[in-house]
């Protein structure tokens, strides 16, 4: 990209993980601008934050799942990974549920999504230069 | 921001679901069945009225003539296609799809 100025660049995810492929390419488009010097967010919103739900299995499906490379989100050096408190609270879910993305450097602690609230989320939006939709 | 919604409020919550995320002062453009949510004395036309307090709100006025809609919640705008580009020109745009 050229420029001096670093772009912010912010995914909404909002579709549940299996039923269609907006989410998996989705997070191939994410992982491919990660290579890029771009300052990427994601957040999951309404069915999107079923993508995160631990302990997915698609083996049954015969489909490759893609849980896992979320899981990894970190390494690829996506850290900015949000999730609307709402649309998770509404679906049965909560903190706990939440699978792993990476883990810290230093401590090695595990890193998880972070919850924020709409107008948190909203926020941030407004600061983006574009905003990629799946 | 420029917030745009083309699904049905009659079908399913993404209009609800955007108007949890705007911002004062922020856009939303309705088009496709997400005119629908434009019309005044529906059961969903309360999300669209209580909106128009914090956004301003548009509806594209070819899908409301495909629809056969005129009966609109006072303080709907009718933008056209140019319209439609002016706004995205003036704005950063989410669809929500």
């Amino acid at each position: 990209m050229s420029g001096g100025e670093v772009k912010k660049i912010m995914f909404t995810v909002r579709k549940a993980p299996h039923g269609s492929i907006y989410v998996y390419e989705g997070l191939e488009v994410k992982l491919i601008m990660a290579a890029y010097d771009a300052d990427i967010s994601v957040v999951f919103m309404d069915d999107g934050v079923f993508a995160l739900k631990e302990g997915q299995n698609t083996k049954e499906l015969g489909i490759k799942g893609f849980a896992a490379t979320y899981g990894a989100m970190v390494d690829y050096e996506i850290s900015k990974i949000y999730v609307d408190r709402q649309s998770m609270e509404e679906r049965g879910m909560s903190e706990d549920d939440l699978l792993v993305i990476g883990e810290d450097e230093d401590t090695e602690e595990p890193i998880k999504p972070q919850v924020v609230d709409a107008a948190e989320i909203a926020a941030m939006m407004a600061e983006q230069h574009n905003i990629l939709v799946f | 921001m420029l917030h745009t919604v083309n699904k049905s409020p009659f079908l399913n919550g993404t209009l609800e679901s955007c108007l949890r995320f705007v911002s004062e002062g922020d856009c939303v453009l309705l088009m496709e069945d997400g005119v629908y949510a434009a019309v005044a004395d529906t059961a969903r036309s309360a999300l669209v009225e209580e909106a128009l307090g914090k956004v301003s709100v548009y509806a594209l006025s070819a899908d409301l003539k495909a629809r056969g809609l005129d009966n609109l919640i006072e303080g709907v705008k009718v933008t056209d296609y140019n319209g439609f580009v002016e706004l995205v020109e003036q704005h950063k745009t989410h669809s929500w799809l």
